[in-house]
């Protein structure tokens, strides 16, 4: 909420700073919680670049910005999750089109241990085993002799449904998991609980540490670092996408493409996510 | 000026003042049916969109009232969403358990304090400061609870979860303290000068005139600011949202993470898809926070004009 208000903020402030010389419409990006500093990063280069062009960014959440999208209140929504098929149907039942799906950036996902936790690696079967709890206490899996404290994010976040389709394959976490609002509150709780783990986006990764990944029980472990998000090594991985109604034209289309770029993709790492 | 001619200038005056009148009412009760119309609209929204739940076959048959109870489980997202209700109602009911147990002894004795012993000086700083709980938004409270109560209580008890309904319910307590109360302090302060003098003439001590004569007299007026406490921490969100961990456990201790009703409303309802099953099941949970405060708040109102009465009658 209070990012959302400061984007707001920041795209009042725009408003009143931006020469009146350029033709063009303000573009609007809304969207992902997880993406919109990304988005502030590219639309404050982007408007330095192209004086004149506003883009107005808030967050919300990748649902509510795809609601925005179907409703025609944002020109580009910002997503962490694909588009689910009701989503697109919707679309399709008031645009005749199934939208346009752009991916921007990757997003390693971390999996977080506390400082102190002297568990460096869990195989993908012992995270799923852990987070369906049925592993509940650290030893089971190479720790001390203590129960396990799960954290997660809110079943609303993209994050969630990520971890949820590529660890659990699809299956339900346990009710054990305490659910808090945001990554940063999952790394804040994780930092303070000796016998925590949990999970969220890499570029939040601070006061905690990675625990490295195996594919399976024989693969070597494997941090997420840029080069094993961007060559595919590290397993937990996703793409951040832009959604539009259609294919991009006029200043969208300059946007999209300058998002693209070599100098968009620079502004990716700057933030703490990965490039195309 | 209009003492020199007053005449026909008090007519015209008299004329003008009373359309003032007129448009000053008029505005007025403008203002107090926009906010009667503004509540009533809140209303019929939030159980509209509560509706296909009961209504909506194709919503049925994801979730229905029936299917709150099936299963003990809340996973609202996935292949199969599961809309159990019994985590979320027993996380709602552990956690105010806890805050009125701690919040109404605290809050009555203070008010017992301040009505009854304190100097007429102390109290009116005390009354106050306490009042000044309430302005606290709860956000920071939430705050305090998530970084400093959370660690003070699993120093203290041990539990293995940092973040439980022990920690929310204290920590919403500290919110519902300042509504107990003032309310409390005013029935209490309500009841006549008389009926203390006669009891401390017959020879009671102050305290026996507080515990025996003061307190019976106020007791609705009490018993309606407990209640009010009570509506406020059912409703409560950010305080739980940010202090119990969120995680829908069905178990019977407080040390154990809880997810309340309106935590799992702000918590999910900004990315479902509107119009979903998972929306109009958020919704019905709203409906559901919405009719137990009112009945509260009802019987509140019931309990204050029980106060009133018996005390216009001595």
């Amino acid at each position: 909420m209070k990012r959302l208000l400061l984007s707001s903020l920041v795209a009042i402030a725009t408003l009143g700073t931006a020469p009146a010389s350029h033709a063009g419409r303000p573009i609007a990006v809304k969207g992902s919680d997880t993406m919109v500093i990304l988005g502030q990063r590219w639309a404050e280069q982007y408007m330095n670049q192209v004086p004149g062009q506003i883009v107005m960014v808030t967050g919300g959440g990748s649902g509510t910005g795809i609601a925005a999208l179907i409703n025609g209140t944002t020109d580009i929504c910002q997503s962490s999750r694909p588009m689910k098929s009701d989503e697109k149907l919707k679309l399709r039942d008031r645009y005749q089109t199934l939208g346009q799906e752009i991916a921007v950036a990757k997003d390693g996902l971390s999996v977080y241990l506390a400082e102190s936790n002297p568990v460096q690696q869990l195989s993908l079967d012992q995270l799923r085993a852990i987070y369906q709890g049925q592993v509940t206490n650290w030893k089971q899996v190479g720790g001390k002799d203590a129960t396990i404290v799960l954290y997660g994010r809110e079943n609303s976040s993209g994050t969630y449904v990520f971890f949820k389709d590529n660890v659990l394959g699809g299956r339900d976490f346990s009710p054990r998991v305490q659910t808090l609002p945001g990554t940063a509150a999952v790394v804040n709780a994780v930092a303070k609980d000796p016998n925590g783990i949990g999970y969220g986006g890499a570029a939040y990764a601070k006061g905690v540490r990675d625990c490295g990944i195996k594919k399976d029980a024989k693969s070597p472990a494997i941090l997420p670092t840029a080069a094993t998000v961007k060559d595919g090594s590290y397993p937990l991985w996703r793409h951040l996408y832009f959604y539009l109604r259609k294919k991009p034209e006029g200043d969208t289309k300059k946007f999209v493409d300058w998002v693209l770029s070599p100098a968009g993709q620079q502004i990716v790492i700057q933030v703490g996510y990965f490039p195309l | 000026m209009s003492t020199i001619r007053p005449g026909i200038d008090s007519v015209a005056r008299r004329r003008i003042q009373r359309v003032r009148e007129g448009v000053i009412e008029w505005a007025l009760r403008t203002c107090a049916f926009a906010a009667v119309a503004g509540l009533l609209l809140i209303i019929l929204f939030v159980f509209r969109e509560a509706l296909p739940i009961l209504r909506d076959p194709a919503t049925q048959k994801e979730a229905s009232l029936a299917g709150f109870f099936a299963t003990p489980l809340w996973q609202p997202v996935g292949d199969v969403p599961k809309y159990g209700l019994v985590p979320l109602l027993l996380g709602t009911l552990k956690v105010v358990v806890v805050a009125m147990l701690f919040a109404t002894p605290l809050a009555v004795l203070a008010a017992v304090f301040s009505s009854e012993f304190a100097s007429p000086r102390l109290r009116e700083a005390l009354k106050p400061v306490i009042e000044i709980l309430a302005g606290i938004p709860s956000v920071v409270m939430g705050f305090f609870a998530l970084m400093v109560l959370a660690s003070w209580l699993q120093a203290v008890t041990g539990s293995s979860m940092r973040l439980n309904a022990l920690n929310a319910g204290i920590a919403l307590g500290l919110g519902v303290i300042p509504t107990v109360f003032t309310v409390a302090e005013d029935a209490l302060r309500a009841v006549p000068k008389s009926y203390r003098e006669a009891s401390l003439a017959l020879g009671a001590s102050p305290w026996q005139t507080a515990w025996t004569v003061s307190l019976p007299a106020a007791s609705a007026g009490v018993g309606a600011g407990v209640l009010l406490g009570l509506a406020r921490a059912v409703g409560e969100t950010m305080i739980v949202l940010m202090a119990s961990g969120n995680a829908a456990i069905t178990s019977a201790t407080v040390f154990d993470s809880v997810r309340t009703l309106s935590a799992s409303i702000a918590a999910e309802l900004a990315e479902v898809v509107v119009g979903s099953p998972h929306y109009s099941v958020l919704f019905f949970l709203g409906a559901l926070l919405f009719l137990v405060t009112f009945v509260i708040n009802v019987v509140a109102g019931v309990f204050v004009e029980r106060l009133r009465r018996r005390l216009a009658g001595a």
